[in-house]
Formats: C-alpha cells, structure tokens, sequence
C-alpha cells in the first residue's frame, strides 16, 4: 500500500498482556485476533519485578499458532547475559520464520537486582548505556554467521564456510563477548527491535539501535516532537530517518458504546494517567484519532494496549480495524511474511559481508 | 498427575522408557545426500518431535550449543555445526505436540538460578507439565568467553555450584503457595546469595523432571543425589548392569527408591530386513560419516601434524605421533596417541586398510544393529537384566532418522509388553512413572554457612 501523506502506510500494534494468566491458550487466541486484523505486531512485555511467565517463551509458543503476525517480547538487558538475549531472539526468528522483534528494557529496581545477587542496580543512564551495548552485540553476534555460511558442500566434505564465521570480540564497559553464535544469522538478519523512547536516557539507544520507537503521549503536538527529535538523533547517528518507525503507545478503554466518549477527553482525545496515555471512547473515535494523527503526521503509527485484553482487542480488530480498512488507511491482508515486510524495513546488510572484519 | 508408581518386584516385561535425542553438532551426524536436511530449520524439530510422539516416546531432548570447535584457531567446517536456543524451540514444539515430554538441555555454570528457573516454569506451564531440564556443567575450556563471568569457575567448583543450583531452583518452584501467592524467599550460599518473590506460580509438574548424565564418580553420586532420570553411556550389556548397580546402589542414603531414578543409555539403532542388511546400511552410515578430509583430521588429531599431504585413500603416516610440549599432561598423552597410532597401524597392515577405510573400521559403531525383530528382542533384554531403564535413541540422520524405529520397532516392543500402547497421562513425570515432588509448606529461607 502506498501513502499519499509523503510517509508510509500505517502501521498497528497491539500488547496481548493478560495479568494472572500462565496458559498459552488465551495469548494464543489474542495473537489470533491481532492477525486476523493484520496488525503489524504484538507486544508481550515482561519484568522481574511482578508475577508472569517469561515473555519471550510465551510467544515463541505462540508462533507455531500463527502465520504473519509480529511477535515481540520484552527482554530486559539489566541482568540476563547478551549472549543469550540475542540466541533467544534469533530463535524466535527462526521458529516464528522471520516474524521476531524484542522489545529492549531495563530493569530499574534493587529488587530485581537482589533476584540475581550479582550487582547493585544503577542510575537510569548507566542502564541504558548498558542496554545500548547489549543491542549492538546482539546484532554483531547475529551478524557473525554471514548469510550462506553453511554450504553443505557434500564433494568437498565441507558443512561450513568457515570464512564466513567471525568472532565479535566485543568489548563494553560492564561485560565482553568473544563469539560467533552457536547458530546461522536469524532469517530477518536483524530482528526489530522496540524501544520506549518516551523517557530521555532510553533515546540515545533508540537512535542508534531501535528499528520501532514507541512514544506514549496524549497529544498530537506532544508525539511530533519526539518524532521529529528522534528521527533528527537517527540520522545524526548516521540513520536513514526512515529506518526509525514512531508509534504512539496508547492505553485503550473502549468500554461500551459506539461513540461514547468520556466528557473531559476533548473529544474522544487521550487523556493522562499514572499508566500512561489512556484513550477511553468508542472503536469509531479510535479509528478517528488513528486516522487524523496519521494523516498530520504524528505517528507512523500505534501501539495500543487493550485495558481489558480481550474486550477492548475484540472491539479494536471488528471496529477501529475494519473502519481503517474501509477508508484505505490499512492494510487488509499481509502482503509479506516477515515482520520487517510489514514495517517497510529493508533487511539489514552484514557487517562482516566481504571480509569487513 | 502421577498418582501410581511401580512398587515390590519388578514384573517380568515391564514398561521401558523411550526418548529422542535431535542430533548435531555433538552427536555422529550424516549431513550429506537427499535424506538429510537442515539441523536449524523448525520444520526438522517439528517432523523429530511429531514421531517421537507418534511412537508414544517420553520426551525429547535437545543440546545446547557446543561452540563452533576449532583446531589450531581455524574453525572446524567439516562437520554439523549450530544449533537453536533449546528453550525457545521447545516452547514451540509445545504447540505441535500435546504428550511429548520437552527437555532442554541448560548449563548450570553459567546460568543463574532465579532466571532459568522462571524459564523452566513457564516452558513447564506452556505445555501443561511436559517440561524437562538437562543440567549441563560446562566443561569445556573458554566457554566464559561468551559470558558475563568469564571463565571464573575453578572445576572443582563445577558440581557444587551445580547442586547448590538445583536445589535454589526447586525452593523457587516451591515457594508460591496452593492458592496462587507468590511469598518471599531467601537463599544464602556459597554460590548464590539471593531473595525475592518468584514471578510464576507453581507449575503443573511442581517441579519439571531433572536429567542428568552420569558418567564419573562425581557426576553419578549428583546423579543419585538430584536427577529423575540418568543418561548413560552405550555400552555392553554387563557394562549397563554395572553402572545401573551402581548408580541404583547409591540412592538409599539420598532417601530415594531404585523406581526414583530412571537409567537410560543413549543408542544409535540401525534396521535393516536382514541382518545382513542391517550390518551393511550400518557401514554405509559410518562410511557418509568418514569423508576423507575427516579421515585425515582424525589422524591429524591424533598424530598432531598438518597430514594436508596424505592421500586418504593410502597407506597411513609410518612414523610416531608428535609430542606436543604446550599441551597438559603431554607426557602422558603423548604415549597414550603413540600406543592408539600404533594399533591403527597395525590394524591398516593386516586388513590392508586405508587411511580412511581404518579410521572407518575403528569410528564409533552404533549400538543395536539388526532386523526390527532382533532391535526389539535386544532393547528388552537391556530392561529385563537390569541393565536400562529405557533408551535415548541418538538419530544419525536429520531429521528423519527416527521414522523406521517408530514404524517398525515400537510396535514390536509393545506385542511383546515392553512398551506403552497409549499416553496414560498428561504429564512427562506420570510418563516416567515419577512421584510427585514433595513441597510447600517447607521453610521458604535457607542458609548454607560456608
């Protein structure tokens, strides 16, 4: 689909988090429901700090029970090892055939940090810094097998191109990786990562590292300009701006009623809560506001998360969704199979290919 | 859940135990000609996890890793390399199967245990309580590489970290209570100083089945100590009645019963409609096993010199290995590689063997060769002399390599009331026939004074 706004089509991602729930079966039934609506991803967030299930297994889980749709864990970089990060991650490419992202976080709390019993926690920027290091192994261990690395080459009796295999020899300020992987680059290449870009010491990864921002604001003027400073700190780091998406996180209470929304939101608006920005109306005021700060030039789109996860997604896929499709604003069936394919990203090239390293 | 377990005297013909293991990088693995395919892809875990639950097995285990091995700081690329995270796959194979127990194999050196725990859970909650885990202790040099810690560890310290983390990991599986609340625990030891709410609730096994190879003194005394099941080495049948005595014999002073620790030897099945048959498809695996450059790296291992010059299809090197100063215990090891090269070469002169014809002979021969029938009489007579209490079947072909076994030897095994004919549970510890794991209810803080 193209746009005729000057930027490209509308992306849609919803969370499928569902508190208290253990089972595959209801975050099976809510990626459904996000694929039937074609969303470009979903979102499992995840922490140390409260009762879940580890986010990155459940949607692995979940991928054999689904075809197109994204699949996006939180995997936090405070306290669990690079190496494994990224061998998760690409594992869930592999098994999901090229539909991963992960969601970077940081775990703030001392509590966290008393779970493991290795180190204190750190001031915010130093996390983030931390985080920063993770991506950037992560992406050179997936790039340490080059595309076509194993040859299989019966005559010669060679399984691998051992040209093809590099160390990473990684040094940061807290840890050091030596590499390669224990596994062939993930299909996507580099799987996409998410970042909440909304506060300030998580940006500088974002511009570096992030192929999604996620940015949760309550008014339109409030997301272009952490659009427009994100995508200026993108090409200051040497980005194409284009190969950084901006969606607007939401919260979405879409309660009962068609239209209704609640007085005080300015016309069906987000309004601030201590969760976040939280929109509460009716599907066809969503598919309104979705429309009108699309069409601005906000967002390149919305990362919505349900208040009741299966309500409020129900009422997203078979009202906001279909509305959006109907006036041409999103898509009706995935034309690719990749999560990159859906967010218009190029896949990314080696930065070992032809003997750079 | 596992209500009934196997009391008194076993009866003649009972149950064995059946898993799989997906081979690659560690395992004998053919990877040339049209029966192979991709040891990555998910469609081969897919097609290896739906037989073996086709033919009833009690779970599948997976590897983790090995790191690409490289000889002389030049990476290996002669044989099967690289492998998926295990954990992430199995969660997936959750989705395509429905009875199969799911193990993965994960390393307790460089692991910690609130975060494998949770992972374990929540595999074990996925799956409804199919999960496993394979305890790794990492012995291979320069692994911490990778890792945080770097190699940090002193050897010695290998199995006690490993114990202390079994043991952290179970008071995390127990520490919610009944009704689904999370409470406080704490653990102070020598290797692990941690405390804080789990974030999953009890699991449908309690806690996931623990595997363990045994292999040394050490390892079978943790074995006897901590592990549901024993993966043992293949071997003769007085050599799997041995170590089963063995093994068996220390679980006493742990409080356990001999139907706690189920003992299962790895092996490699070759079928076949004759004997005859059977033996020459054999060969024929080890000969797609042996291409020449491996032949040669054989030797080169063993001799420690470049033999790039040698022609795989001649005589073999008429002179001693080399002794390598650099290498530890080299006196030693020197003379063990002179006497090993010295049988080789004598085996060549008599049969009139190449290099790789020699290196062919000697390779590790699968362990049940023979007609479906022969497969099946021996794989019973292992369980009924007290020598297994099932079998890992180790495929050498990916991913297809388990299909005749399931096909033509399980029914077999179960005319003769060697094997289950249908999932009598849903869990892999009623699988197993495994008691239930006490807990709750237990002090939730432990202290080690070291």
């Amino acid at each position: 689909m193209t746009s005729s706004h000057g930027r490209g089509p509308l992306h849609l991602a919803a969370a499928v988090d569902q508190p208290g729930v253990y089972d595959a079966g209801p975050y099976v039934e809510l990626a459904r429901l996000a694929e039937r609506g074609g969303l470009d991803f979903v979102t499992l967030d995840d922490t140390f700090a409260r009762p879940g299930p580890d986010a990155s297994a459940v949607l692995s889980r979940v991928a054999p029970a689904t075809h197109r749709v994204g699949l996006v864990p939180t995997l936090t970089t405070t306290h669990t090892e690079p190496f494994r990060i990224q061998a998760t991650i690409a594992t869930l490419d592999r098994v999901s055939r090229g539909r991963a992202g992960w969601r970077i976080d940081v775990s703030t709390t001392e509590g966290e940090a008393r779970l493991f019993g290795r180190r204190h926690t750190a001031p915010l920027d130093a996390l983030w810094q931390e985080a920063g290091e993770v991506a950037d192994v992560a992406a050179k261990l997936w790039d340490s097998w080059e595309d076509g690395a194993v040859v299989r080459d019966a005559p010669a009796g060679r399984f691998l191109d051992r040209d093809k295999l590099h160390h990473v020899d990684f040094t940061g300020e807290a840890f050091s990786v030596r590499g390669p992987a224990l596994a062939p680059r993930p299909p996507q290449g580099h799987p996409v990562r998410v970042v909440d870009a909304t506060e300030g010491p998580a940006r500088s990864t974002v511009a570096r590292h992030a192929d999604v921002a996620l940015v949760r604001a309550a008014s339109p003027a409030q997301a272009r300009t952490v659009r427009d400073r994100l995508r200026a700190d993108a090409a200051a780091a040497g980005r194409d701006p284009n190969s950084l998406l901006v969606l607007v996180s939401l919260l979405i209470d879409l309660g009962d009623g068609e239209h209704a929304a609640e007085p005080g939101h300015g016309g069906g608006g987000p309004r601030q809560t201590a969760q976040g920005p939280l929109y509460r109306g009716g599907p066809v005021d969503l598919a309104d506001l979705i429309a009108s700060w699309y069409k601005d030039g906000t967002a390149d789109g919305f990362h919505l998360t349900p208040v009741e996860p299966r309500r409020d997604l129900e009422r997203l896929v078979n009202g906001t969704v279909a509305l959006l499709q109907h006036r041409g604003l999103f898509r009706t069936f995935y034309p690719g199979s990749t999560l990159r394919e859906h967010l218009g990203l190029a896949r990314p090239a080696n930065q070992y290919a032809g003997g750079a390293a | 859940m596992s209500g009934h377990r196997p009391r008194g005297p076993r009866p003649p013909g009972r149950h064995c135990h059946l898993a799989a293991y997906f081979p690659g990088a560690d395992t004998p693995t053919v990877w040339t000609g049209p029966d192979t395919k991709s040891p990555i892809e998910f469609s081969s875990f897919e097609h290896l996890a739906r037989t073996a639950e086709r033919g009833l097995f009690d779970f599948l285990l997976l590897a983790e890793g090995p790191r690409p091995r490289a000889l002389q700081g030049r990476i290996d690329d002669l044989d099967v390399a690289g492998r998926p995270e295990p954990l992430t796959v199995l969660n997936a194979l959750a989705a395509v199967t429905e009875r199969l127990g799911l193990a993965a194999t994960a390393d307790a050196t460089f692991n910690e245990p609130f975060e494998l725990a949770r992972r374990l859970a929540t595999l074990d909650h996925l799956s409804g309580g199919r999960a496993a885990w394979h305890v790794a202790i990492s012995s291979a040099d320069r692994t911490g590489e990778d890792f945080r810690r770097g190699d940090y560890l002193d050897r010695a310290d290998r199995y006690p970290r490993a114990a202390e983390f079994v043991a952290t990991a179970r008071r995390l599986w127990d520490s919610w209570t009944p009704d689904e609340a999370p409470r406080p625990f704490a653990h102070r030891g020598r290797h692990f100083d941690i405390a804080g709410e789990f974030t999953v609730p009890r699991s449908p096994q309690g806690h996931p089945v623990v595997i363990r190879t045994g292999g040394s003194g050490e390892g079978r005394e943790f074995a006897a100590a901590t592990a549901d099941v024993v993966l043992a080495r293949p071997g003769t049948l007085e050599a799997g009645r041995a170590f089963y005595a063995d093994v068996k014999g220390r679980l006493a002073k742990y409080g356990r019963t001999a139907d706690d620790l189920k003992i299962m030897p790895g092996v490699t099945v070759v079928l076949g409609d004759t004997a005859a048959e059977a033996q020459e498809r054999a060969a024929t695996i080890r000969r797609r096993l042996v291409s020449p450059r491996r032949a040669l790296l054989t030797l080169e291992r063993l001799w420690g010199v470049d033999l790039s010059a040698y022609d795989p299809d001649g005589p073999l090197p008429d002179f001693d290995p080399v002794a390598d100063p650099g290498l530890a215990g080299g006196r030693a090891r020197h003379g063990d590689a002179v006497t090993t090269a010295g049988k080789l070469r004598a085996l060549s002169r008599e049969k009139g063997l190449s290099i790789r014809q020699t290196v062919i002979e000697t390779s590790a021969r699968q362990s049940f060769i023979g007609t479906p029938e022969a497969v099946a009489a021996g794989l019973a007579e292992f369980v009924r002399e007290g020598a297994a209490d099932g079998f890992v079947l180790v495929p050498q072909l990916t991913p297809g390599g388990l299909d005749e076994f399931v096909d033509r030897v399980v029914p077999l095994l179960q005319e003769r009331g060697a094997f289950r004919t249908e999932y009598e549970g849903r869990t892999l510890r009623s699988h197993l026939g495994l008691p239930d794991p006490v807990g709750t209810g237990e002090p939730m803080t432990t202290g080690q004074i070291t």
